[in-house]
């Protein structure tokens, strides 16, 4: 039987969980940690990052948007959704994340993006003109009340709305974590240790994503990169990603000293047909390479130039290798048998419904989502209404 | 009421919410059908439909009433435990009008091989063969009496339908 060595239980051999499966825990992951750096601002009055706390905002919002798309293509009959919400099922995590999602896309960003872009909103509204306008005047929610106070209040709200939100971002990836981690069957996934790991690797992410994004629109806009902003950034994403890796080895080292019946398989599979996706892709060059060139940037003093292509280079390799961490375990979990005595392979397809063109579509309409959204609600200070407030 | 005024636009945003939320509640009551969550997280008129649907399976009890002939060779054998319907399809229109409807005859050489056909996912105990190798394709029946298919039962004691 191609690509299969070794015995396979019949049910075994086809991948149930594709690539898709692998993307959705990646875009759930940047939102997560998109929101997160959004909250250093916010809650913690990290100042330096504030050019990005926007950014940050819509990143997260045209990511969450895109969110449930790999879910749907991969479980078909997308018209069988909302009966997760319409019935419930408290005692499904997957079910359950219906609502998770719901809570965190409404309750949460779009309500803090709407605070925070109120006055901006207000302002488009009176200068802008046709179908534009109507949009704008639709967003207003017909309240025109941008006195200070009123402003005032929002700033408060959005205070505690982002407070909320911490938690909800744990949660939102936490989940994703607790459903690879809950299930026992499979010795790859079932470990305690999953919700947390996934956690920090989604802040790893989130913050690498808006760091590039920003530098990026600099770039494409012809502004000058805040270093100040990015350097804090770049600092954040080495401290956080230096727990994932601990983490990461912690759970590794755990494994490899506990070694219950399933260790040789895996440690096999590893050895062998995840080798370059686990050990090159993810460790070497996804790992070990961008917090070398982070670590670099916090103990020598380099240029200007210098760090913003470390920075670049860093962000992308740590994007990827985080890309290579879900592939690991959404597509390594299923590589092996249940019996330990044999593995089969993954070949993705190119143009089917769960193949590498819809992958690689569902990885780009995020960021045609964010140019709508940086277009709707600029996210720059100097793009911004500059006129005062109309009180 | 200065805090009300200038607090308005949040009540505009949380009156879209209770709005969302009565607006799902309606579609809720019309399109959750009405037994479901009686017995558990399905529909509970469920029940009364399936069991409200014809029956295939005539059950191991029908087939002794006319087929006693068998039911002795087969208890005597290693088959004894194999339900009749497990081999010969689900048989209630044959057991409500056995002269009219007569079951299919089987092609032993496809249906022994369901269950014994080597296999390492099967207990080494549990008789399996590599079919090529042992019969080339010879219909089963030949040596092995379906109902008791040790080689000590004659295969010319088939029994069943004639």
């Amino acid at each position: 039987m191609g690509g299969v060595e070794g015995f396979m239980y019949p049910n075994e051999i086809e991948l149930h969980w594709s690539v898709l499966i692998v993307l959705y825990p990646f875009i759930t992951g940047l939102v997560a940690g998109a929101f997160i750096l959004a909250s250093l601002e916010r809650v913690f009055r990290v100042d330096a990052v504030k050019p990005t706390y926007r950014l940050a905002l819509l990143t997260a919002l045209s990511f969450l948007l895109v969110a449930p798309l790999p879910l749907q293509l991969h479980l078909g009959h997308p018209e069988r959704s909302p009966e997760m919400y319409f019935t419930p099922h408290s005692t499904s995590a997957m079910a359950m994340f219906g609502y998770v999602y719901l809570w965190y896309l409404m309750a949460v960003l779009v309500f803090e993006i709407w605070l925070d872009y109120r006055r901006d909103i207000v302002l488009l509204a009176e200068r802008s003109k046709g179908i534009v306008r109507i949009v704008y005047r639709a967003m207003t929610l017909g309240s025109t009340n941008i006195s200070p106070r009123a402003l005032h209040i929002d700033e408060r709200v959005g205070w505690i709305v982002t407070l909320i939100g911490i938690p909800s971002a744990f949660m939102l990836h936490g989940y994703v974590g607790f459903i690879f981690g809950s299930i026992k069957a499979n010795p790859w996934w079932s470990s305690p240790l999953m919700p947390v790991v996934f956690i920090f690797s989604a802040m790893v992410s989130g913050i690498a994503c808006v760091m590039v994004l920003y530098m990026a629109t600099a770039k494409l806009r012809g502004r000058n990169i805040d270093m100040r902003c990015v350097d804090t950034i770049a600092m954040y994403l080495f401290y956080t990603f230096i727990i994932d890796f601990s983490l990461e080895m912690l759970d590794l080292i755990h494994r490899v000293y506990e070694a219950d019946e399933s260790f040789r398989s895996l440690n096999f599979m590893v050895h062998t047909k995840l080798y370059f996706s686990h050990i090159v892709v993810q460790i070497l060059c996804g790992t070990l390479v961008p917090l070398v060139l982070l670590a670099i940037t916090q103990v020598v003093k380099l240029g200007e130039v210098v760090r913003k292509r470390i920075y670049a280079v860093a962000g992308l390799l740590t994007l990827m290798g985080i890309f290579a961490m879900r592939w690991n375990v959404v597509i390594g979990g299923q590589l092996f048998s249940k019996s330990y005595l044999g593995y089969t392979t993954y070949k993705v397809g190119l143009v089917s419904r769960e193949g590498m063109l819809v992958a690689l579509a569902l990885s780009l309409l995020p960021l045609l989502i964010l140019w709508v959204l940086i277009k709707l609600l600029p996210p720059w200070p100097a793009e911004n209404v500059p006129a005062e407030a109309g009180d | 009421m200065n805090l009300f005024k200038d607090a308005g636009h949040l009540l505009r945003f949380a009156a879209l919410f209770v709005i969302a939320f009565l607006v799902f509640w309606a579609i809720r009551g019309f399109v959750v059908p009405r037994s479901f969550g009686q017995y558990g997280h399905y529909r509970g008129a469920a029940i009364g439909e399936i069991g409200a649907r014809p029956l295939h399976f005539a059950g191991h009890d029908a087939c002794e009433t006319c087929h006693s002939d068998v039911v002795d060779v087969k208890k005597a054998g290693k088959h004894a435990h194999v339900n009749c319907e497990a081999c010969h399809g689900p048989q209630a229109k044959h057991a409500a009008d056995p002269g009219n409807v007569t079951p299919v005859k089987l092609e032993t050489a496809a249906l022994c091989v369901r269950c014994h056909a080597a296999s390492a996912a099967r207990p080494k105990t549990f008789p399996q063969v590599n079919a090529a190798d042992h019969s080339n394709g010879v219909a089963c029946e030949t040596c092995h009496q379906p109902h008791s298919p040790g080689m000590d039962t004659p295969a010319a004691n088939a029994g069943g339908a004639k």
